[in-house]
């Protein structure tokens, strides 16, 4: 699952995670019928046209064993809405399938493939920021933290307040600007005092948010889904 | 959603750009989820107890029509008088005619939301009686004149020097600059009140249905000299607000202070069945129930049901970002915080509130923390669809939607719309971005991400059939 954002802005993440589920022996397919899980629709109030960027979906993954999502958001919003989406129509059962193998990636990873060692160096000071809908909705807490904790040379800086919202909330960022200013800044500040080097995520929705703070505010910190990490770090 | 009302961006930049104020709703709420944890911790299984007290509510909730019937009988057979109010109106005009009929001139109130809600005040002062305020942090608001800031923190936005300012007012002198003897000049002024009003009015945290009893938890004991000292007690309760019996209010109690103030218990809880009885010492000779409705019961099997389920322990507020961010007046309603965004649109309708449901971040940090398990993020969302029903079909947002949907099933549509974004990309990022105004929400305050040249789809299908991609 590539996710609309991952196929259009960050094509490296989904390459990253493809190249790290083959190293682990995954045969990995993109269904290249997927667009949109629906989420910001759904998020919005528009039930109807998330419903039909989900039909969609429920099509392109329809054959897959399991699906392996780039963002917890999109997963969650699967996971967790599908079911209600479809509740009632000829397609419940279709949905609740397809949450029950959906999966975040760093859950695949520890949960389904029982990950316990990687051949990875990364040499840098690393911050992480969860994302509320992963860590929340998907029940998504040290998976990630495990994964980096398997990294050679990587240093773990854990981030102050983690569990705290970065005020990117989809089309909130659009629809309450200011709102979500002052959040994305608190944010950034808690990551910049970890004093790290690259901050990562498991949601390029959030990444983007902050990132997109941290290079307005001139600081200089690398931005990378955890997948990238492993893919960069990999060895062998 | 169209734009957000003026009044609303106002008071949000009022708030964003008090850097004080900021820090100070910041540090509370560290403060109160530190509180909060430790109580939790020390109770143990902390989602069992919010499993138990889901259920004693939503059951509750959904036999409300049962345990009122049988909570109005026992408050009636402990010789109080009951009064169902089906609009704030009609229990402002009960209260007020109770008020007039004992020639009150001075009334104390303990703390309350619901009279909050119905506008108790203003129809008081208007017939000239005196309205107190004894819960200090109701007492502070009621003197600068503004609502309550959050549902168990009225003055939670105040610091020293405001209150010192605003009792020094009161005194006529100035008072010094220390928070003991702040107090105790309140304590002072209150305590001559409790003593010389006719009457006292407080909220119900809790009715007990099996045996008509009021539950009150307050921390100064202003409760209950406002219930106990005046000769009439009126105990003003949302219809919602009850729970089937004593081994029912354990756990919902419990979780109630516990939730809110991050305590075991509060210093009072005090129980109320009827007025004073010939055997006791204190205690007044009668006892008003008024059971407010107010667009309540419209809410009853309804998706909004579970709604009715909140125990009103405010912390909600704080664990939400957006709260701590705009601040409890923002909302422009008694109700502030997610539970706020939810029941002001639900009690008052869409009209002047429709923004309040996008007021969130959808974090879901209320509904980790919710003692009641109220599905907070879930009613923001159902409101958000019904909000977008009443959209017109043209809006910008339900053309975006539409449009995307549309995309969402054409792939090819969308693989071309991506490469076209990708090619045109690096022209269009020299452009100044004002261009395109609903990106100007963004970049006022982020770097806009770069379209990518070749979208993650073009490379894989160039990697034919999904041999290693070769990288962007």
């Amino acid at each position: 699952m590539i996710t609309c954002l991952g196929d259009a802005l960050f094509p490296r993440v989904g390459l990253a995670a493809v190249n790290v589920l083959r190293a682990l022996g995954v045969a990995v397919d993109f269904p290249a019928t997927q667009v949109c899980c629906g989420q910001a629709a759904f998020n919005s109030g528009y039930r109807a046209e998330a419903r039909r960027s989900a039909e969609a979906y429920l099509r392109a993954f329809a054959a897959s064993e399991h699906v392996v999502s780039i963002s917890g958001s999109c997963a969650a919003m699967v996971c967790h809405h599908y079911p209600g989406l479809f509740a009632g129509s000829a397609l419940e059962a279709d949905a609740g399938a397809l949450a029950e193998r959906t999966y975040e990636f760093s859950q695949f990873l520890t949960d389904v493939l029982n990950v316990d060692r990687l051949p990875a160096r990364y040499d840098a000071r690393v911050t992480l920021h969860h994302s509320c809908h992963t860590l929340r909705m998907l029940g998504v807490k040290d998976q990630p933290e495990r994964l980096l904790g398997m990294v050679e040379g990587l240093e773990y800086v854990p981030l102050a307040r983690a569990d705290e919202c970065c005020g990117f909330g989809g089309t909130f960022a659009l629809k309450m600007a200011p709102i979500s200013a002052s959040l994305v800044d608190d944010k950034v500040d808690a990551v910049l005092e970890t004093g790290a080097e690259v901050l990562t995520g498991l949601d390029m929705s959030c990444l983007m948010n902050i990132g997109g703070r941290l290079r307005r505010r001139g600081a200089r910190m690398r931005v990378k889904h955890l997948a990238e990490i492993l893919a960069e770090g990999w060895q062998g | 959603m169209t734009a957000t009302p003026a009044g609303f961006d106002a008071l949000v930049a009022l708030t964003t750009g008090d850097e004080d104020l900021q820090r100070w709703l910041h540090d509370y709420q560290l403060d109160a989820k530190r509180w909060r944890d430790a109580a939790m911790a020390e109770l143990g299984a902390p989602e069992a107890w919010r499993d138990a007290v889901a259920a004693v509510r939503r059951h509750t909730v959904a036999h409300l029509d049962e345990y009122l019937v049988q909570f109005v009988d026992k408050v009636q057979e402990a010789g109080g008088e009951v009064f169902l109010a089906a609009t704030a109106t009609e229990a402002r005009e009960h209260i007020a005619a109770i008020v007039r009929a004992r020639g009150a001139r001075r009334v104390v109130k303990a703390k309350s939301m619901v009279t909050a809600e119905i506008g108790l005040n203003p129809a008081l002062e208007e017939m000239g009686v005196e309205v107190v305020e004894t819960d200090l942090g109701e007492y502070i608001v009621q003197l600068s004149g503004e609502p309550p800031y959050h549902i168990t923190g009225p003055a939670l936005h105040k610091r020293l020097p405001e209150i010192r300012a605003l009792f020094s007012e009161v005194a006529g002198e100035e008072l010094p600059d220390d928070v003991e003897a702040l107090a105790a000049f309140a304590r002072r002024v209150l305590r001559d009140r409790f003593l010389t009003a006719d009457v006292g009015i407080s909220g119900v945290n809790l009715g007990v249905a099996a045996t008509g009893t009021v539950v009150l938890v307050t921390n100064e004991g202003n409760g209950r000299m406002s219930t106990t000292l005046p000769r009439t007690h009126i105990a003003v309760m949302g219809i919602e607000r009850l729970v089937p019996d004593w081994p029912n209010l354990a756990p919902v109690l419990t979780m109630l202070t516990r939730a809110g103030t991050g305590e075991r218990a509060t210093t009072y809880v005090s129980a109320i069945t009827g007025p004073r009885r010939s055997a006791d010492v204190d205690g007044p000779d009668e006892l008003h129930v008024v059971i407010v409705d107010n667009g309540r019961s419209a809410l009853l099997g309804t998706k909004y049901q579970n709604a009715l389920t909140c125990i009103r322990c405010g912390c909600c507020a704080d664990t939400c970002p957006v709260y701590r961010t705009i601040g409890g007046h923002a909302y422009q309603s008694v109700y502030s915080g997610p539970i706020g965004a939810v029941i002001t649109p639900l009690l008052d309708g869409l009209d002047g509130h429709a923004h309040l449901p996008f007021a969130s971040t959808l974090c879901g940090a209320c509904d980790a923390a919710c003692p009641a398990r109220v599905p907070l993020t879930e009613l923001l969302l159902e409101l958000r669809s019904d909000v977008a029903a009443r959209e017109s079909a043209t809006s910008s947002w339900g053309l975006g939607f539409r449009g995307f949907a549309a995309l969402s099933e054409r792939p090819r549509l969308w693989g071309g719309a991506l490469a076209a974004a990708g090619a045109a990309w690096p022209a269009v990022a020299r452009l100044p971005l004002q261009w395109l105004r609903l990106l100007a929400p963004w970049t006022g305050s982020r770097e806009l991400p770069a379209v990518a040249p070749r979208s993650f789809r073009r490379i894989w299908a160039g990697g034919r059939g999904g041999r290693r991609g070769r990288g962007c």
